[in-house]
């Protein structure tokens, strides 16, 4: 178990002073950290491993004092036994990948380096790249070599700070079942700072969000970014639609509470919650989970539909981008087929279709 | 053309940037990384010879090492004769007027590093000494290179700080550039020239070496 309970200011000429003020128990295992950025999720791991010296507070493993502030004690970061593998991931240049790999076991007897070596290459698929510099490596070869050099020293906590940023998704998926085998093989705590919510999904056991300094909120992926309850992690997590508007009526018996647009002239029902009549809220959507028809549709379970105008379609990657004029702007997420089989064009009436369920209550 | 203080300028320039490269490192390392807000008090002390006339830092030079001077005396106790006019006392004396060009290459090498390598390297449980040596001075070379051929060529040319401290002893304090002081001041122009031409060659290769380091075209993994 890894606790944490710390303070530290950043006063930088310029900027507004920043404040990260974390208490927070970490359990083998993932956790993701999830927040936009400037939230202090690096500087919180600059301050678990060592690297930064927090103004205030403690850091405790398994009992054992990383830092205490009380005492004015910090162990010193190579002593930690902490993996940490940096976003820009900082591989040795005038090493070798072999080197890069051995470099953290230089109190061993060499016999014992050399096998411990032997066994990490293959379980990152690298053994072929041993001779080669890191200058030599594709952006998924350097990310394993990171990865085969930091958990190489069998550490105590793995700090991984968006080690699989800029790879495809296939190359993502590869490299995060070998983290996993390696997880189930060695429990120890994992923090695992991301942004992307595939990687969220596929690993996260646990979700911590940091906004601005602070934890926000913690718990299943599901709870925590499915279902944001503020505004800052509703953007973070990719919510594309936030609308404001304030609350008609309560219908206790069917869980459900009827919320007005504010800039449109139409009412969505969306799940119960514990705001009363007439109370101000922001509603947040996923692009993604709007359904667009062409035709008014009828007899369906989903309890909002609203009719609008297609403003805008905009190709991005696998997904076309629509924005649609329904009083209030919607974005709405599609495929390229769908585009094509409804043809679509700007200009074009249609209809959206909320599920009650998809629509979240975020509070001011 | 006078090969024995061509002999001279050479072993002096050699002991001076040998010695100013162990007094460097650390020094350069310390001014790199120190995060004390009067380092720049030091870093104008080591400054200081680029802008002093050579005859002002000779002048306070000979005056230290001389027999009244604290260095002088420490020098008269331990070896029994003073170090104004003999080879040590040059040494001493080129070693301050070349200091500038051996540190201020190693930090602006130290400091263009990426930190986070040094960082990753601590993570991994090396310790300062070895993140040194393992790290930060593998990937400082041309830095390195550039501080041991600056010193090296500026101690070769030093004239003003030979003449007061060295005077001129033939074998002893007699560099080039007092030769060369010697042989117009006879009229020897020939004799001048031959010498002049060969300092001139040898800065000129020195300093195509300095600035074909830092274009990075021998280190391939240095080039971005």
């Amino acid at each position: 178990m890894l606790f944490v309970d710390i303070r530290k200011q950043f006063r930088a000429a310029g900027s507004p002073p920043f404040l990260l003020d974390v208490r927070e128990t970490f359990a083998p295992g993932f956790t993701v950290l999830f927040g936009p950025s400037g939230a202090g999720k690096s500087t919180l791991l600059d301050c678990i491993s060592g690297l930064l010296r927090p103004d205030e507070g403690v850091i405790q493993w398994n009992g054992e004092y990383f830092f205490d502030a009380a005492r004015r004690f910090s162990l010193p970061a190579r002593l930690r036994r902490t993996a940490y593998v940096f976003q820009s991931l900082a591989l040795f240049p005038h090493l070798s990948v072999e080197e890069n790999v051995a470099y953290g076991l230089s109190a061993l007897p060499s016999l014992e380096r050399q096998e411990r070596v032997e066994r990490i290459l293959p379980a990152f698929h690298i053994e072929a790249l041993r001779r080669r510099k890191p200058g030599e490596l594709s952006g998924g070869e350097k990310q394993r070599v990171a990865l085969a050099r930091s958990l190489v020293t069998q550490p105590q906590l793995q700090l991984l700070d968006e080690p699989l940023t800029g790879l495809d998704a296939a190359l993502r998926q590869a490299i995060l079942q070998d983290l996993r085998a390696w997880n189930a093989a060695n429990r120890i705590p994992i923090l695992y700072v991301t942004h992307n919510r595939e990687e969220v999904d596929a690993i996260g056991e646990r979700v911590v969000a940091l906004i601005n300094g602070r934890v926000q909120e913690s718990g299943t992926p599901r709870a925590v970014l499915d279902a944001p309850r503020s505004i800052a992690l509703a953007q973070a997590a990719g919510f594309e639609n936030l609308l404001y508007a304030h609350v008609v009526e309560q219908r206790p018996a069917d869980g459900v509470m009827r919320v007005a647009l504010a800039s449109a002239n139409c009412e969505l029902e969306i799940p119960l919650g514990t705001v009363p009549p007439g109370a101000a809220v922001q509603v947040a959507i996923r692009a993604g989970d709007i359904l667009l028809a062409t035709e008014a549709p009828r007899a369906l379970s989903a309890r909002n539909v609203l009719p609008g105008t297609l403003e805008t379609l905009e190709p991005r990657g696998s997904l076309v981008v629509a924005q649609v004029n329904a009083g209030a702007r919607f974005i709405v997420h599609l495929t390229p087929g769908a585009v094509r089989s409804l043809q679509l064009v700007p200009g074009l009436r249609v209809w959206l279709v909320l599920k009650t369920h998809s629509c979240h209550v975020v509070l001011p | 053309m006078n090969s024995e203080a061509l002999f001279l300028s050479f072993r002096l320039a050699a002991v001076v940037s040998a010695i100013l490269l162990m007094l460097a490192l650390p020094l350069a390392y310390w001014l790199a990384f120190t995060r004390w807000r009067g380092k720049f008090l030091l870093e104008s002390v080591v400054a200081l010879p680029l802008v002093l006339p050579p005859t002002v830092l000779g002048f306070y030079a000979l005056i230290a090492l001389g027999p009244r001077g604290p260095l002088g005396r420490l020098w008269l106790f331990l070896f029994g004769h003073t170090l104004a006019f003999t080879f040590a006392g040059l040494v001493i004396a080129s070693l301050v007027y070349s200091l500038p060009f051996a540190v201020q290459p190693l930090i602006a090498s130290f400091e263009s590093l990426d930190r986070r390598l040094l960082d990753a390297s601590s993570i991994l449980g090396a310790s300062r000494t070895r993140t040194f040596f393992r790290i930060i001075l593998p990937l400082s070379w041309p830095g390195v290179i550039t501080a041991v051929v600056l010193s090296f060529a500026h101690t070769l040319g030093e004239f003003g700080v030979v003449l007061m401290v060295g005077g001129n002893l033939p074998g002893i304090t007699r560099t080039v550039s007092i030769d060369i002081y010697d042989r117009v001041q006879a009229l020897d122009f020939a004799a001048a020239n031959h010498m002049a031409l060969l300092l001139l060659a040898i800065s000129f290769v020195v300093l195509a070496v300095v600035y074909g380091m830092n274009r990075r075209v021998w280190l391939p993994w240095l080039a971005k």
